[in-house]
């Protein structure tokens, strides 16, 4: 019974400012499907990572040992030599190659500098009818759906000749039936001796193949509970992925919220940018009031980003339906500059990628929206923008040497502050804070709260999406979640509970 | 070392990278008027940089706006150069227009060559390298066909004196030092004094923070010093040539607009985060459209300089401009990557590249090594850019 082919001991790994696991001990015996569970960010991927050698030894504490003899991953190939394979999330497959070719990606059949193509389809298909997929191996990925994509993932895993086989949220862009197709290639997989770690949020699933679970919370192990013992169920789990006291970690808020409703979403829908038959937000609506702060819950992947950047002038999507009413009058925005004219901000959950320009000064990432505010027919008052700057940067209290200073060299708090600053700058009347704490330490957020309570106390209304559900119902007066794409449930903060929001998108998950 | 002594290596240290291209170019400068015996900065020669390099620095400033929106450069503008020389030269010479007419068309063409070109990149998103290479393939063998092959001489006196001519006023100018050159250089050096003291007041009145005093009033002198030696030794050849002037219009507008509007910040916040650009409510398609009509519109307007300079319009003409005036960029301290650079900076680099090819043809540096020596330059201007914007990086991780 304790024959175990993993145990990871007391592994400890810390980023700039965050520890990211903490002391958190896993043993996986031989042949069982084990699911690891959490909120976002817990720590569930992190630990992947180190398994899997992404963070190489000597980056962490602790000690892996896999079949009883210790480990020191240097890079992901140590640990595929051993028969470890993670299959990440998102998929890393080469889409304008053939199924066969991003099998044998980095481990071509033949020599270096002649590759045996007849092997590696001929080895490809093999393969392919093992996981159930009909498809030709010439197939290119591209032309495959994603489902097919995540059994390609398993495929070339196997060709690995994997004895561990590692799945981060395998479920997750799946739809009912390819799920469980899934699901039952796992079980077939556990009888020929290969053992499965499946992260997910998905309850049912979970209750569906896994023979253990363990519970990670804020780095930490909470427990893990055999399946078979008959006493788990949801509630305990939930219970375990989210039971943390909330302290005083917020400011003291006061209500401001107002009888006007400034921004009215009605029925709206989106569709993926790329993939358009694929619908990301689904009939949603939703409403916020003067001086409000509205909480959107909900994990990673429900569409929140791209409802919001949706609504922010088509900035994300195609086929954007439904109506928009801000101040009661229904508008329609088709860019930036329109949502911009109307009140609206966005701030972006990715502040390097979408938010700042890491090689200017914080002055000119301050007022880029709002160039007009500090020019004269288009022509920049310089000495202007650098006083605006500067009672921006004291009003948010960013810590810098000047504000000629390159934002690429400031902390993530303080980049937080300056891509707030910037559209604080623009005067927005409705702020869309997407993951406004995402990455920054606990006084970093603390002050964001301030700002945000200050934001509605002058009248403004904000929209708050995050992931963090102690944030959200510490810091809304109003909170929706979302789920898969749809608003699954809407809640006052007051009668608000991290069980509550948990059991909605769960629900969900349960129901489709 | 004590900390009075390290305050004052580190504020030398960031003048230094700052002014980098500047104290190289002096350098360079130095190194051939020792290395030609003194015949470097004869006035004729110093007239000569100007004269040689004019297309190029015109042509570097648009270069320079396409560079910035992203590392985009536009190979088509030698060819662009050619075909609207050719037209200026088959309208003007083979049949007679007006030359005031033949150059706003042949201003046209430049602009009509610049819609295209930015449309296909900037709203269909044909990525720039293929549009421009395109280009450059499809206009200079439309001019090969305007020319048939040929060489279009003797464009009227009235078209070729706009530019080749000299500021001449007879009453300072008969004798053996054309005063009007000392005169405008004074003049300039005045102007710029007023400028930066005004500035520099209403600033303090405003409460603004103000540069340190030293620093402001030694790079006064350093700039007017550097103006009045030129203008003294142009005034000792011909006195100011007109292209000098032509020169002097086109960078000042470029670099007001850069530094000072609206327009040109979008052009620096697209080429740093294009996505942030989008969000911020700027329409990128605008600004990248808008860089490629303007380059195309200045090699336009360089084509008649170089026509009135050859006074031809040959088949060849515009060869291998587009690398001088890429060039010029990067060694300017543009990026490669986008969102940095300067007009200045690109003016600058111009004419390091105009002091290597005269100092190396009046050294006597065999034409194919000279190739090889600015090559060798354009490769080390980039290498600097990278590794400080690496160094940069490690700094702040």
């Amino acid at each position: 019974m304790s024959d175990n082919i993993l145990e990871m001991r007391h592994i400890t790994k810390e980023f700039p400012g965050v520890k990211a696991l903490d002391d958190v001990s896993l043993s996986v015996r031989r042949g069982e499907i084990h699911a690891v569970v959490g909120e976002n960010g817990a720590g569930k991927s992190t630990l992947m990572n180190v398994l899997s050698g992404i963070y190489p030894h000597g980056s962490f504490d602790g000690e892996i040992y896999y079949n009883g003899a210790p480990c020191c991953f240097m890079k992901i190939r140590d640990s595929e030599d051993l028969g470890i394979v993670i299959i990440h999330q998102e998929l890393a497959l080469v889409p304008y190659l053939s199924i066969a070719e991003n099998m044998f990606l980095g481990n071509e059949r033949g020599s270096s500098i002649n590759i045996d193509w007849d092997e590696t389809y001929a080895k490809a298909d093999e393969l392919l009818k093992v996981v159930g997929l009909r498809d030709s191996s010439h197939t290119l990925i591209k032309d495959i759906g994603v489902g097919k994509q995540q059994l390609v993932e398993i495929a070339k895993a196997l060709s690995k000749n994997v004895k561990l086989l590692i799945l981060d949220e395998p479920t997750a862009s799946l739809n009912e039936s390819d799920s469980k197709k899934l699901l039952d290639l796992l079980k077939e997989f556990q009888k020929k001796g290969v053992t499965s770690i499946m992260i997910s949020h998905k309850l049912n699933e979970i209750a569906y193949v896994a023979d253990r679970i363990t519970i990670i919370r804020d780095g930490m192990v909470i427990e893990t509970l055999d399946m078979s013992e008959g006493n788990v169920d949801e509630a305990r789990i939930i219970r375990g992925m989210v039971g943390r006291e909330i302290t005083n970690r917020f400011p003291a808020r006061e209500h401001h919220v107002q009888d006007e409703v400034v921004l009215e979403v009605d029925h709206w829908s989106v569709h993926h940018e790329q993939y358009s038959d694929r619908t990301v937000v689904d009939d949603v609506s939703f409403d916020i009031k003067k001086g409000e702060v509205v909480g959107i819950a909900g994990l990673m992947g429900a569409g929140r980003t791209e409802l919001a950047m949706s609504i922010f002038g088509k900035s994300y999507g195609s086929s954007v339906h439904g109506t928009l009413k801000i101040h009661g009058k229904e508008v329609v925005l088709n860019n930036e500059r329109d949502a911009i004219s109307h009140g609206l901000a966005y701030v972006t959950e990715d502040r390097k990628g979408n938010g700042l320009i890491l090689s200017n000064p914080i002055r000119v990432n301050t007022t880029l929206a709002r160039l007009d505010k500090i020019s004269n027919h288009e022509v920049i008052d310089l000495d202007k923008e650098y006083n605006m700057a500067v009672s921006m940067k004291d009003l948010l209290g960013i810590k810098c040497s000047s504000v000629e200073q390159l934002v690429g060299n400031l902390s993530g708090g303080n980049q937080q502050k300056v891509l707030l600053a910037k559209w604080m700058f623009a005067e927005p009347d409705i702020l869309l804070l997407d993951e406004p704490t995402r990455g920054i330490d606990v006084g970093a957020k603390y002050e964001i709260y301030c700002i945000i309570n200050d934001l509605v106390s002058q009248g403004k209304s904000v929209v708050m999406i995050s992931s963090e559900m102690p944030e959200v119902l510490g810091m809304c007066d109003r909170i929706y979640v979302m789920s898969e794409g749809r608003m699954v449930g809407e809640m006052d903060a007051v009668h608000a509970t991290q069980e509550r929001i948990m059991s909605s998108i769960l629900s969900v998950n349960k129901g489709a | 070392m004590s900390s009075k002594q390290t305050a004052l290596w580190n504020k030398t240290k960031t003048f230094l990278l700052k002014n980098t291209m500047i104290i190289a170019l002096v350098l360079v400068y130095l190194f051939f008027i020792i290395k030609s015996q003194g015949r470097m900065f004869l006035p004729q020669n110093v007239n000569n940089l100007i004269m040689q390099n004019s297309y190029v620095v015109i042509i570097a400033v648009g270069m320079l706006l396409c560079i910035l929106t992203g590392g985009n450069i536009d190979l088509s503008v030698g060819a662009t150069v050619c075909l609207v020389g050719a037209i200026c030269g088959v309208l003007m010479v083979n049949l007679n227009m007006n030359p005031y007419l033949t150059m706003v068309i042949c201003l046209l063409a430049g602009l009509a060559i610049g819609l295209w070109q930015g449309f296909w990149i900037a709203y269909v998103r044909v990525p720039p390298f293929i549009v421009t290479l395109a280009g450059m393939l499809l206009f200079r063998g439309l001019a090969q066909a305007i020319l048939g092959g040929l060489t279009i001489s003797g464009f009227p006196d009235s078209f070729l004196s706009i530019f080749n001519n000299y500021v001449n006023i007879p009453a300072l100018d008969s004798g053996a030092i054309h005063y009007s050159a000392i005169i405008f250089g004074v003049i300039c050096c005045v102007i710029f004094a007023v400028a930066t003291i005004f500035s520099n007041i209403s600033k303090k009145r405003k409460g603004y923070t103000v540069e340190n005093r030293l620093s402001m009033y030694s790079k006064l002198v350093v700039i007017c010093a550097i103006v009045m030696v030129l203008m003294y030794k142009l005034s000792l050849y011909k006195g100011i040539p007109y292209i000098l002037l032509w020169l002097i219009g086109i960078v000042s507008i470029y670099a007001y607009i850069t530094a000072k509007t609206t327009f040109g910040r979008h052009f620096y916040a697209l080429g740093g985060n294009e996505k942030a650009t989008k969000l911020s409510g700027i329409n990128t398609n605008r600004i990248y459209f808008s860089a490629y009509v303007n380059v195309s519109f200045l090699s336009g307007l360089a084509a008649l300089v170089v026509a009135a300079r050859f006074t031809s319009a040959n088949p060849a003409a515009g060869t291998n401009y587009e690398l001088d005036a890429i060039g010029a960029c990067f060694i300017g301290g543009a990026s490669a990557y986008g969102g940095i650079g300067t007009v200045s900076g690109a003016v600058i680099g111009a004419v390091l590249m105009g002091v290597l090819n005269l100092g190396m043809n009046i050294i006597g540096v065999d034409s194919n090594f000279q190739k090889v020596v600015k090559g060798l330059v354009l490769l080390a201007a980039v290498i600097f850019d990278v590794v400080s914007k690496r160094k940069a990086i490690k700094a702040a991780a």
